[in-house]
């Protein structure tokens, strides 16, 4: 997390954190196109403003709306990144990305494969979701463990604006194909950080150490972060060290740093806002075991969503949700044990 | 040769007139081969030299070989798992074409894609997908990029009756109406979907007609004939470089093999598959280009032979290579080197 305190340091949300690196990536390179539903300016520059004024400083021919089409959008992708562009689509929500799904898994994430590495495809689709907007079941889902599960696919889940700002343009300029997930509730929240300097761009595949820690390791990505930094300053004042690893990419995922720091902690609890099972949560948890059985104080703990679909009812959702308090209750269970 | 029964006219600036000697001596080169190849290929997977999943084009060898003819070496190509004929077509190299279906690490995709995957970027061909219609919205990628670049290439997509039912089909004519796009749809309609043939598939009487709710030229053409099909071609190609936008093409063929090689074919009446084999296309050009004087005996015989040639040195070339080292699977996962 970019937290600050200066006054003086201007601040962004997570669409003008977006309109920021889409409007350099349009300045730096003229191959690179960005399209999706309603992303011009005469349908408003995106639902929650991310693209607003690209169409009209760049273009119609490079930034477009495109019909609620999510096979040609993604398919476009494709084809335009093999053409030699550098696409930027945007799919508005994750759900509508299982509608896309053949362009994304079976021919973006393979096809520099399938040709022996004759063809590369270095779009990148930038994409929404979470829940605690009341949007119901098909609008909130976090999905990304099933696209962490294709070879050749990279994902990435920012966990707050300024993140999104230096992951998003990474991803941009990378020659793979890229998935950003941008969080609906940060949109909607207004939650703010630090404007990046231009050009600020932050490398894929590596995790960062958000706050360092020596009782217990909290590895989690996305909006949880922003919980894991509040619980960790609550319990400082009680005397125990929470290091929290901010995964910033889920695949390539950087175990590297993640095994550093719990064989120092000897505890870890992981957390994501994706429901529980067969999550990224399991995946790190089956690699900590692997790597540091023998070494663990505690068993490794994960906070995650309930295994259902994302409820509608306020009460309901909030239940479905993981909480700050049980991730501090998961973090103390850890410390119990000798 | 007679035309099909065209369903709208392509319009274009300059009318195309008929394909000239040099044209059809062309057409004629890329569709023995293609026959050629299609019928070494069958012996080799016979002889069991070659173990491959192999849908075979045969039957179709005058569509593809008219696109060949009327494309630029360098515009684009996408097409599908049964796409031999298209990779002859757009000039995919016989040694690394053999050697990928053979699996082999000096194959076009060092055997790392399969004949259901083909791809040569020298030769245009971009893109060949297993997945049925998904190559119809990629083109429209391709052909954007080309309008961004000024390059002046068009796109041709290749795919079957069978995908005109898939909604990536919809989106994609859609979008590249709208956009204007550079793009060719080639829909080769070989009247059978895997076993369901097309009435028992398909709800409206042409896949050509289906492009009126984009607003798009369509036109059904005889896919036997080869001046037919070259001109369909020529006009949707000219009016796409233009930039008047895209046209679909649905080529009337048959396929000979079945779905899939060793599929015996039995849910296609006798009589369908009878009248097809009679009409069998290559042998029947071959005989209209000796009857109208357009070429000589001997001369079809020396492009024959070479192409078979050929052929033998591209199977002893395949079978001859080497395996890709395990190690292969650490690169072309991503850009960067991975442990898998």
């Amino acid at each position: 997390m970019n937290a600050v305190t200066e006054s003086k340091v201007r601040m962004i949300t997570g669409p003008e954190a977006t309109n920021i690196a889409l409007d350099e990536a349009l300045a730096a390179d003229p191959y690179v196109l960005v399209f999706g539903e309603d992303v011009a300016d005469g349908q408003g520059g995106g639902i929650v403003h991310g693209t607003k004024g690209l169409s009209d400083k760049y273009g119609s021919l490079r930034v477009r709306s495109t019909p609620i089409s999510e096979q040609a959008i993604l398919g476009a992708a494709v084809g335009a990144a093999i053409g030699g562009m550098r696409p930027v689509a945007e799919i508005m929500l994750m759900n509508f990305l299982t509608v896309g799904m053949d362009q994304l898994v079976n021919h973006a994430a393979k096809i520099r494969f399938m040709s022996g590495g004759q063809t590369g495809v270095p779009l990148t689709i930038r994409t929404m979701s979470g829940a605690g907007g009341g949007f119901g079941g098909q609008h909130s889902d976090m999905l990304e463990a099933w696209l962490a599960h294709i070879p050749g696919l990279k994902v990435v889940v920012p966990s707050d604006p300024t993140e999104l700002k230096g992951l998003l343009t990474a991803c941009i300029f990378d020659d793979n194909p890229c998935v950003v997930v941008e969080s609906t509730m940060m949109a909607m929240s207004g939650m703010k950080s630090p404007a990046p300097e231009p050009g600020f761009r932050i490398p894929l595949g590596k995790a960062n150490v958000a706050r360092e820690g020596s009782d217990v390791s909290v590895i989690g990505y996305g909006r949880p972060i922003a919980e894991a930094h509040s619980v960790a300053e609550q319990l400082e004042g009680q005397g125990i060290s929470v290091e929290v690893i901010d995964l910033r990419t889920i695949a390539p995922l950087d175990m590297k740093t993640v095994l550093a720091s719990v064989a120092k902690t000897k505890r870890a609890v992981i957390v994501h806002e994706a429901v529980r099972n067969f999550g990224v949560g399991a995946e790190i948890a089956a690699h900590i075991n692997e790597e540091l059985f023998g070494e663990l104080a505690a068993p490794v703990r994960r906070i995650a969503s309930k295994n259902t679909p994302v409820p509608y009812s306020a009460s309901l959702e909030k239940a479905f949700l993981l909480s700050a308090a049980d991730l501090e209750t998961a973090i103390r269970s850890t410390l119990e044990r000798k | 040769m007679q035309a099909g029964q065209p369903t709208g006219a392509v319009k274009t600036g300059v009318p195309v007139g008929d394909p000239d000697r040099a044209v059809l001596i062309d057409i004629y080169s890329r569709a023995s081969l293609i026959r050629q190849c299609c019928d070494r290929f069958a012996s080799v997977i016979r002889s069991g030299r070659i173990a491959a999943p192999y849908y075979s084009p045969r039957g179709q060898e005058i569509v593809a070989a008219s696109m060949g003819g009327a494309l630029k070496a360098d515009d684009y190509l996408i097409t599908i798992y049964r796409g031999l004929h298209d990779h002859l077509a757009k000039g995919v190299p016989l040694r690394e074409l053999w050697a990928e279906y053979a699996g082999r690490a000096t194959g076009s995709c060092k055997g790392k894609g399969g004949p259901m995957h083909i791809t040569h970027p020298a030769s245009g061909v971009v893109v060949t997908t297993g997945i049925v219609g998904s190559g119809i919205p990629i083109a429209n990628g391709l052909g954007w990029a080309s309008l961004v670049k000024e390059d002046g290439k068009v796109t041709v997509t290749s795919f079957g009756d069978g995908a005109s039912n898939i909604g990536a089909f919809h989106e994609g004519l859609n979008l590249a109406s709208l956009w204007k796009l550079p793009v060719v749809f080639l829909c080769q309609n070989n009247r059978y979907a895997e076993h369901t043939s097309y009435e028992l598939g398909t709800a409206s009487p042409t896949i050509a007609g289906r492009s009126s709710s984009y607003s798009m030229p369509g036109v059904r053409v005889d896919g036997n004939d080869p001046v037919a099909m070259w001109k369909a071609f020529r006009a949707a190609i000219d009016r796409a470089r233009a930039g008047d936008g895209p046209t679909l093409i649905e080529a009337m063929t048959f396929r000979f093999d079945g779905h899939v090689f060793g599929d015996a074919g039995d849910y296609i009446p006798k009589e369908e598959y009878a009248e097809a084999i009679a009409n069998d296309p290559v042998p029947a050009f071959r005989k209209w280009l000796l009857e109208n004087d357009t070429a000589t005996e001997a001369e079809l015989a020396a492009i024959e032979s070479d192409i078979a040639d050929r052929l033998t040195d591209a199977v002893e070339f395949a079978l001859a290579s080497p395996y890709p080292e395990d190690s292969e699977l650490r690169y072309d996962v991503l850009l960067e080197e991975i442990e898998p």
